[in-house]
């Protein structure tokens, strides 16, 4: 699964992008968080307070329990700032 | 005939004057024309420049959806959003929303949807850049902003 992060997500993880093999038993958003902060200290400090991070699957809103189907994009972000 | 919304996401500036006239040229049944810019601050003097990173693709398409919404809450017969990304400057603009309509309580209100949703949904972040050299900072999100989209909900 291609996996984006923007501002300060991106900088915590050290990358705008990366594509990611997933275990079957990844199955929600929660549960990708909960893989990608397996990763290295990098991603663990960007997911540290869940509570602050929005995510979107194939460029739509989601919350963490929405089931990842055959997404092929998921992105991560702080809450918007635009405006 | 259904009405569409022109949503553009760019680095360059923008002319409020030019999209309001694209809104009216050739009509005479648009009776209310709200537009609101949004501009960027300097802070009293300590913000050197704001940098506006974005999600491109979704952030053209978060835009037309809450564009599409506010279609089909309120009798509009014009819709202009445009924001813009890159490094601004204090004085610069960023964002722009017009909103036609016969009457002015659509647009007014249309308008003022458009700026609450798009504060709250439309995949933008500020960072900061100070004039005393003080490391850059991510602007957080205001919970104001958020309370300002719930009422739209509730009513």
């Amino acid at each position: 699964m291609n996996i984006r992060y923007f501002a300060w997500v991106r900088e915590r993880v050290g990358v705008e992008e990366e594509t990611i093999e997933l275990p079957p038993s990844v199955v929600t958003v929660a549960d990708l968080i909960g893989h990608l902060k397996t990763i290295d200290d990098n991603h663990a400090f960007a997911f540290e307070d869940e509570e602050a991070i929005r995510v979107a699957l194939d460029q739509m809103h989601v919350e963490a329990d929405a089931e990842l189907g055959d997404a092929k994009e998921a992105a991560f972000f702080p809450p918007m700032t635009g405006g | 005939m259904a009405v569409e919304a022109t949503v553009r996401v760019q680095a360059e500036d923008f002319s409020a004057q030019s999209e309001m006239d694209t809104l009216t040229a050739g009509r005479q049944d648009v009776g209310a024309l709200v537009s609101f810019t949004g501009l960027c601050r300097n802070e009293a003097g300590t913000l050197a420049a704001l940098e506006l990173e974005h999600y491109p693709g979704m952030a053209e398409a978060e835009l037309e959806r809450i564009a599409s919404d506010a279609l089909k809450r309120w009798p509009l017969t014009g819709l202009t959003v445009v924001h813009r990304y890159g490094k601004i400057q204090p004085g610069e603009q960023i964002v722009l929303v017009v909103a036609a309509s016969a009457h002015r309580r659509a647009a007014f209100e249309a308008a003022d949807f458009l700026m609450d949703f798009l504060k709250t949904r439309a995949p933008f972040w500020k960072k900061e850049h100070f004039v005393s050299g003080k490391s850059e900072t991510w602007v957080a999100a205001k919970a104001d902003d958020d309370a300002d989209a719930e009422r739209w909900i509730a009513s």
